[in-house]
C-alpha cells in the first residue's frame, strides 16, 4: 500500500498557482526528502497533505484514504519548523505532547490512562521525560524540536511530515532524530522531510522528491540526485547553482 | 469597613458591583485567548462594530445582544471578505471596516435619540443598568463561559498550532468562528460596564497581566479572571467614593495592576530582568 499518493495536484494560493500538476507516490516504510527552493511549493504541499489548503484540482490519498478520513484516523502528523512555533506560549513539554492525543480523546479532551502512557512513552523515546514539566520557552532549540517529534509519536501517526527538522538543531538532537526516523521506517512508517540540506537528505533519505512549482522528479535517492536534476530544481542550469555536498543557496521558504 | 458597607446600602450599587464583577470575569477568561491568539485589534474592531447593531435592536425593541451579535460577526466576515478580494493589508482593512460600522452607529443614534443614550453606549452605564439588561447579560455570560470552558483545550491548540489542529481533524474554521462569536458576545457584555470605547481593555489587559505571571495556561486563566473581577469591583467602589467615571475607574485599576505586574512579576517583570542582568 502507498502511504502517500498525490496525482495531478494543483493548489492556488490567493490567485497564485503554488503547485501545478504535482504527482508523487510514497510506499510504506520510507524516508523521503522533499527538496526545492524558497517558494517552490514545499510548504504548500505539506499544507495540502494536512488538509490546511484544499487543492483546486487533483487528488490526495493518505493510507488509501481521503485527507479528511486520514485526519480522523490520526494517520498523519505534522512537525512544524521552529520559526512557526511561538516559544513564549504558556504550555509545558507535557502539554504539547498531549496535544498529539486530542484526536484519540473525548470532545472535552480529558486524558485517560492510555493517553498518559502514550505521552510518557513518546517522551522517553526523545529523551525528554525529565524535562516534561518545563515550559517550552525554557527549552533549547533542539529540545523544542524533539518535543514536537514526541507529539507526532504520541499521536501514533503512520505518516510524518517534518518541515525543515534539522534547522538550528544541536548535534545530539540531530543524531537522536536520525535514529528515531530509521526506527520508524523499520516499523513501516513513512516520513516526508522538507530540507534544504542536500548532504543531510542524501545521508538519511532513501527517496527524494524534487519540486519547483510541480514535482520535477521522484524516486530513490541515487536515481534522482543527479547534477542535472538538481540544476533543474534550483533553476541554475550552471554548475554553481547547487552541489551535492553543501546546502542549497536558499534556506527558508517564505511560501504560504 | 464603612468604605465597603456604605455603598452596599444602595440597590443600584449592589447591582453594579455584581454585574461588573460578572462581566469582568467573563471578559477576563476570554482575554487569555485574545492575547495568545494576537486578536487585540480584532477585539477593538468587533467592540466598535457592534454599535449600529445595539442601536437598531433598541429601536426595533429586540434584545440588544441579538443586534450586537449580528453586527459583530458581520463585521468580521466583511473584514475577511475585503482582505481576500483586495490587495489591502489586514490591519488596514480592520481599521477601515470597524470605523465604518462605528460611524454608521453614530448616525443611527442621532436619528433615534429618544430611545438610546449615546453616552451610555460609549462609556457604559453600569450604575443605571435595567433589569432586562441584567437578564440579557446573564444569558450572554453563561453562553460565553460554557463555550470557553468546554472548548478550552481545542481553542488553546487552535491558538498555538492551527496546522496540527487541522491535521488531527479538529475543525479549525468552526473554532475560528466560535471564538469570534464569544468575542462579539463578550463585547456586548463588556459594553454594559465600560462602554464601547474601553471594552477592548477588558478583552486584553487581564490576559496580558496574567501572561506575565505564569507559564501555565490554566493558572493564567485563573489569574486573568481574578484580576479582572478584582479590578471591576475596585473600580466601581473607587468611582463611588471619588464620584468619577465608573468605566474609567475600572479600566484604570486594570491598567494599574498590569503596570505593577510589568514592574514586579517574579520572572517576567522588568525589575527582575534588571536584577538578573546586574548579578
Amino acid at each position: 500500500m502507498n502511504r502517500i499518493e498525490a496525482s495531478g495536484l494543483c493548489v492556488d494560493y490567493n490567485g497564485v498557482v503554488a503547485l501545478h500538476d504535482a504527482s508523487l507516490r510514497l510506499p510504506a516504510g520510507c524516508i523521503c526528502g522533499l527538496v526545492g527552493m524558497n517558494g517552490a511549493g514545499k510548504s504548500t504541499l505539506f499544507k495540502a497533505l494536512t488538509g490546511f489548503l484544499r487543492p483546486s484540482r487533483g487528488q490526495i490519498r493518505v493510507n488509501g484514504l481521503t485527507v479528511a478520513r486520514a485526519q480522523r484516523e490520526q494517520a498523519l502528523a505534522y512537525v512544524p519548523q521552529s520559526e512557526e512555533i511561538d516559544a513564549a506560549f504558556p504550555v509545558s513539554v507535557w502539554d504539547v505532547v498531549m496535544m498529539g492525543r486530542y484526536g484519540h480523546m473525548n470532545p472535552l479532551r480529558i486524558p485517560g490512562r492510555a493517553d498518559r502512557a502514550a505521552v510518557r512513552g513518546a517522551l522517553e523515546r526523545v529523551n525528554l521525560l525529565d524535562l516534561r514539566h518545563r515550559p517550552i520557552g525554557a527549552l533549547s532549540g533542539g529540545q523544542r524540536k524533539r518535543t514536537f517529534l514526541a507529539r507526532a509519536l504520541a499521536q501514533g501517526a503512520t505518516v510524518l511530515l517534518l518541515d525543515e527538522p534539522f534547522n538550528g538543531v544541536d548535534v545530539p538532537t540531530e543524531r537522536l532524530m536520525a535514529d528515531l526516523l530509521l526506527q520508524l521506517r523499520r516499523q513501516g512508517h513513512t516520513v516526508l522531510i522538507s530540507s534544504h540540506d542536500l548532504g543531510q537528505v542524501r545521508n538519511l533519505c532513501d527517496r527524494v522528491v524534487l519540486i519547483n512549482r510541480t514535482v520535477l522528479a521522484y524516486g530513490t535517492t541515487s536515481e534522482v540526485f543527479t547534477e542535472a536534476n538538481l540544476a533543474l530544481t534550483f533553476g541554475g542550469g550552471g554548475s554553481g547553482a547547487a552541489s551535492l555536498s553543501g546546502p542549497a543557496p536558499s534556506s527558508e521558504e517564505s511560501a504560504p | 469597613m464603612i468604605w465597603l458597607l456604605e455603598p452596599l446600602r444602595h440597590d443600584f450599587m449592589v447591582r453594579a458591583l455584581l454585574v461588573s464583577a460578572l462581566v469582568g470575569g467573563v471578559c477576563g477568561l476570554l482575554s487569555c485567548f485574545m492575547t495568545l491568539k494576537g486578536w487585540a485589534l480584532m477585539g477593538d474592531a468587533v467592540s466598535h462594530a457592534v454599535m449600529p447593531g445595539v442601536v437598531l435592536a433598541y429601536a426595533l425593541g429586540l434584545p440588544f445582544a441579538l443586534g450586537a451579535f449580528a453586527f459583530g460577526v458581520g463585521s468580521v466576515a466583511l473584514i475577511g471578505f475585503v482582505k481576500q478580494k483586495s490587495r489591502v493589508k489586514e490591519d488596514t482593512v480592520i481599521g477601515l471596516v470597524f470605523t465604518g460600522f462605528f460611524a454608521a452607529g453614530l448616525v443611527l443614534v442621532s436619528k433615534v435619540r429618544s430611545t438610546v443614550d449615546l453616552t451610555h453606549i460609549l462609556f457604559g452605564n453600569v450604575l443605571g443598568i435595567a433589569a432586562s439588561e441584567i437578564q440579557q447579560t446573564l444569558v450572554i455570560c453563561a453562553v460565553v463561559v460554557a463555550l470557553l470552558l468546554l472548548l478550552r483545550r481545542d481553542l488553546l491548540l487552535f491558538c498555538f498550532d492551527p496546522t496540527h489542529a487541522r491535521s488531527i481533524g479538529i475543525p479549525t474554521g468552526l473554532l475560528h468562528y466560535l471564538l469570534l462569536t464569544a468575542l462579539s458576545l463578550a463585547a456586548v457584555a463588556g459594553l454594559q460596564s465600560v462602554g464601547v470605547i474601553l471594552v477592548v481593555a477588558m478583552l486584553v489587559t487581564p490576559g496580558a497581566t496574567a501572561y506575565l505571571l505564569t507559564d501555565n495556561f490554566d493558572v493564567m486563566t485563573v489569574l486573568a479572571v481574578a484580576s479582572s473581577v478584582l479590578s471591576s469591583l475596585a473600580g466601581v467602589l473607587v468611582s463611588y467614593w471619588t464620584d468619577s467615571s465608573t468605566a474609567g475607574c475600572i479600566v484604570l485599576v486594570q491598567t494599574g495592576l498590569f503596570l505593577l505586574t510589568f514592574l514586579l512579576a517574579p520572572r517576567y517583570g522588568i525589575l527582575k530582568s534588571h536584577r538578573s542582568r546586574a548579578s
